[in-house]
């Protein structure tokens, strides 16, 4: 179990379209199956495999069930690392989170922040949403020059969970 | 995590922020961004004829290491010529902040800027 990759461990080709209710199923009956309080009284030995066995399963569970850490393992299945140390970007794209960052760090100063919030969380959102049908799009052709493409949108999807999770720090902030 | 004194002092008091025209022939601006935390920066120099960069700003939408980072180069850039800035270290950044072993890629990112800057100043000319 320890040697198959994530959605063989699912019992589920690599794919980023997923059925996450039959993953989240799957999750549950695997946890049962290894979990530690069920070898409370095995030897040592197993006792330790049924804990690495469970961190696994919580692991690939936890990586397969968001779009942007799934397509993340996807390219590295494929061969594909990100480099984080890499900040070139377009700078069509930079100049545009600039301005999204500047609209949030406005929010405060609106007559109405909730308001301006949801806007602002509506358009970050929906763009989160284009790029996920991107990536669907390109794993779905899983031709080599797709899968380098998806590499860049994996990249500006992690600008956009970034910046979706400094709106929601400020939403708690103000309520 | 604890900052280093010097990251608190440019994180407080960050120095040169703001932005130049973009559209100015003696002014270059360099656009990076970190894909891992996902801060981005913008940082911009003002040249004059002597190629002597005269002013410099910034504005970094990222953690306070982010921040310093910018804020240091923009102080450190004044005064000298495109060749010396060009030389500026991600390690001399790092070092001059103290800063930790995982937040040495806000210091990449300011090296990176700089250089990007500069690049995009020669390429108006």
């Amino acid at each position: 179990m320890l040697q198959q990759n994530y959605f063989e461990l699912f019992g589920l080709k690599p794919a980023f379209e997923l059925d996450i209710d039959s993953i989240a199923a799957r999750y549950r009956d695997l946890q049962r199956a290894v979990h530690p309080d069920k070898f409370a009284n095995a030897p040592d030995q197993e006792r330790r495999l049924s804990v690495q066995q469970a961190a696994q399963i919580n692991e690939a569970y936890q990586t397969l069930k968001l779009p942007l850490s799934r397509a993340r393992y996807l390219l590295e299945l494929n061969g594909i690392t990100l480099n984080d140390n890499d900040t070139a970007m377009e700078p069509m794209f930079l100049m545009e989170q600039m301005e999204l960052r500047e609209s949030l760090a406005e929010v405060r100063g609106k007559p109405d922040p909730f308001a301006a919030l949801m806007t602002l969380r509506d358009t970050i959102e929906g763009k989160e949403r284009d790029f996920v049908a991107d990536l669907s799009a390109a794993f779905g052709s899983g031709e080599q020059s797709a899968l380098e493409g998806a590499r860049e949108t994996v990249r500006k999807l992690q600008f956009m969970e970034k910046l979706l999770r400094e709106l929601e720090e400020l939403e708690e902030e103000l309520v | 995590m604890a900052y280093s004194d010097k990251v608190m002092d440019h994180y407080e008091n960050p120095r040169n922020v703001g932005n130049f025209d973009k559209d100015e022939k003696g002014v270059g601006t360099g656009m990076v961004g970190a894909p891992a935390c996902g801060d981005v920066m913008r940082l911009q120099i003002k040249v004059n004829e002597q190629g002597v960069i005269e002013d410099a700003c910034f504005k970094t939408y990222g953690c306070g290491s982010a921040i310093a980072s910018s804020s240091l180069v923009t102080e450190w850039v004044k005064g000298k010529t495109l060749d010396e800035a060009a030389t500026i270290k991600n390690s001399d950044i790092a070092e001059e902040l103290a800063l930790p072993p995982v937040k040495i890629h806000c210091s990449v990112l300011a090296e990176d800027a700089i250089k990007a800057a500069i690049t995009d100043y020669k390429n108006k000319q």
